[in-house]
């Protein structure tokens, strides 16, 4: 930017002045590292001395019990929780962009899909997800339907697709209508199509922005990929609940619930990640 | 001389390898009114957000009321509860009306009651034509009247300073009118002032002292009168006949 060689050096001021500021966030550092000792120290010496912690270490924390219940819960959650989230995030995301890309539709020849759209948002988000495992697993393969799957997996499945496609949709078109009109006027301007405008403009600025509750949407799905258990299939927390009603010892459900939190902290910090991305990229300098 | 309002020595301010602001030194005194002029990019509104400690800068002074503003240990609210700010896209909230958003600062950081902020809101509206426009929502105003509203919003807290970043850019020049009448009215009436802006008939006019900014330098400074028919620097000459209609 400059044509003239710059020989600026500090001067005593700034020098003085980054020291007050090195102070400063030492000093920060100080506060939080102690406040957070205190609290976190206190909490654990509150549990660990209440009089029935001897009991609890024992049925809860045996490092024996959970050394011998970790191969079969992580085969079990291998198998099916990790394996459920992993096709469902991924059918769910798709199914809630369709409902709430539908929704905002227009054009008349889609009403009947907009009517069935709404309904399916009212009527799947107001069943318990543990209810529509039950019903769809249970009561599909009663229905002897021809070429249709009797797996418990498969149905299990579709039962979670089916309840959070309703919420994720719900959190979709909230975020597509937090988009300002002036978007759209201005990508109509360009002689953008209203799908195009849709597809290139809107959505990806409305789903940018709901990112934060999406995850939280991801999250509460992983953990409840532990519902289809109840239905009867070999999951973690059924194999957790196999291993403690054998050894009368809880221990697993510990394991099960690290390796939920394992589970699902890799992907919040991700998510930071892209948006701090995201928020770098385009919002330089404007405050 | 008399003691000065805000006083800045050897500010510099960069992005990284990028020098946005160096060697700026400006003196302003009660009743002043600064006019920042320079093509876009030349680090006027760096200048502006530097003052109201927006910015960290890298090096320099800022003194105010007598006071180092650029002090780490300063809680900058202190600063900016006695500056206004004014900016070229409004910055109004668009979730309030256009009186919540004058009533916000006063009754929430200066401790004002509701019924004195909100008179005192409405006078000032009443004053700049906006009496009607106090319980509408911002995106249902013109934008001459959103950056009036703007004004009064950064007038409500009684500041004893008032930055306006480029505030009639994105106007028309019929709406520019009618905001420059009223920062007019200000300079008039004693506000002390910092204004970027590029609008040339307008500093010649109400400015006390005008500076040219190139490539984050300060490269003259002084009257209106002197800047604008005697430029010192080629420099200036260049911008000025390019900006200034032809005489």
């Amino acid at each position: 930017m400059s044509s003239a060689p710059d020989t600026w050096r500090p001067s005593p001021r700034e020098l003085e002045r980054r020291e007050i500021r090195r102070t400063l966030r030492r000093r920060s550092i100080l506060v939080s590292t102690v406040a957070t000792v205190l609290v976190l120290g206190g909490l654990l010496i509150g549990t660990v001395s209440s009089p029935g912690w001897a009991s609890v270490k024992a049925t809860f924390f045996s490092w024996d019990d959970a050394k011998a219940a970790f191969p079969s819960i992580w085969h079990a959650f291998w198998t099916y929780n990790v394996k459920l989230f992993l096709i469902g995030e991924v059918l769910i995301l798709i199914l809630a962009l369709a409902v709430a890309v539908l929704r905002q539709s227009r054009s008349p020849v889609l009403l009947p899909l907009r009517i069935i759209a709404v309904i399916y948002t009212d009527l799947f988000r107001g069943i318990p997800t543990i209810l529509l495992v039950f019903m769809l697993a249970f009561g599909m393969p009663a229905l002897n339907l021809q070429g249709v799957t009797n797996s418990l997996f498969f149905w299990g499945l579709v039962a979670l697709v089916l309840s959070y496609g309703a919420y994720v949709a719900e959190v979709i078109r909230a975020g597509i209508e937090s988009v300002h009109p002036s978007q759209i006027a201005s990508a109509d301007a360009l002689g953008l199509s209203r799908v195009q405008a849709m597809r290139y403009v809107v959505v990806p600025q409305g789903i940018r922005r709901v990112i934060p509750p999406l995850l939280n949407d991801f999250v509460s799905l992983q953990k409840d990929t532990a519902l289809v258990g109840a239905a009867g299939v070999f999951d973690a927390l059924f194999a957790a609940r196999d291993y403690a009603n054998y050894q009368f010892n809880f221990t697993p459900y510990v394991v099960v619930a690290g390796y939920f939190v394992v589970l699902t902290i890799p992907l919040a910090r991700f998510t930071d990640h892209l948006q701090h991305r995201a928020m770098e990229r385009e919002r330089q300098g404007a405050r | 001389m008399s003691e000065a309002l805000l006083e800045v020595t050897d500010l510099r301010k960069s992005y990284g390898d990028k020098i946005v602001l160096r060697d700026i030194d400006l003196r302003v005194r009660t009743h002043d009114v600064i006019c920042l002029i320079g093509s876009s990019g030349s680090g006027k509104s760096t200048l502006l957000r530097c003052l109201n400690l927006l910015e960290q800068i890298d090096d320099g002074v800022i003194e105010f009321e007598g006071r180092e503003i650029s002090d780490p240990r300063l809680d900058p609210r202190a600063v900016r509860s006695r500056v206004g700010m004014v900016f070229q896209a409004y910055n109004l909230f668009p979730h309030l009306t256009v009186l919540d958003n004058c009533t916000l600062a006063p009754r929430r950081v200066h401790g004002v009651t509701k019924g004195e902020a909100e008179q005192r809101a409405r006078d000032l509206l009443a004053r700049f034509g906006l009496a009607d426009q106090a319980d509408k929502h911002p995106d249902r105003m013109s934008g001459g009247q959103q950056q009036r509203a703007a004004l009064v919003r950064a007038l409500c807290t009684q500041p004893t300073l008032l930055l306006l970043d480029e505030i009639t850019a994105a106007l028309d020049p019929e709406l520019v009118g009618e905001v420059l009448t009223i920062v007019r009215e200000l300079a008039e009436q004693g506000t002390t002032m910092i204004l970027a802006t590029h609008e040339m008939a307008f500093a010649r006019d109400v400015a006390t002292a005008v500076c040219f900014l190139d490539e984050g330098r300060i490269l003259e400074q002084g009257p209106p009168a002197e800047i604008f028919s005697r430029p010192r620097e080629e420099r200036t000459r260049r911008f000025l006949s390019r900006v200034l209609p032809p005489a």
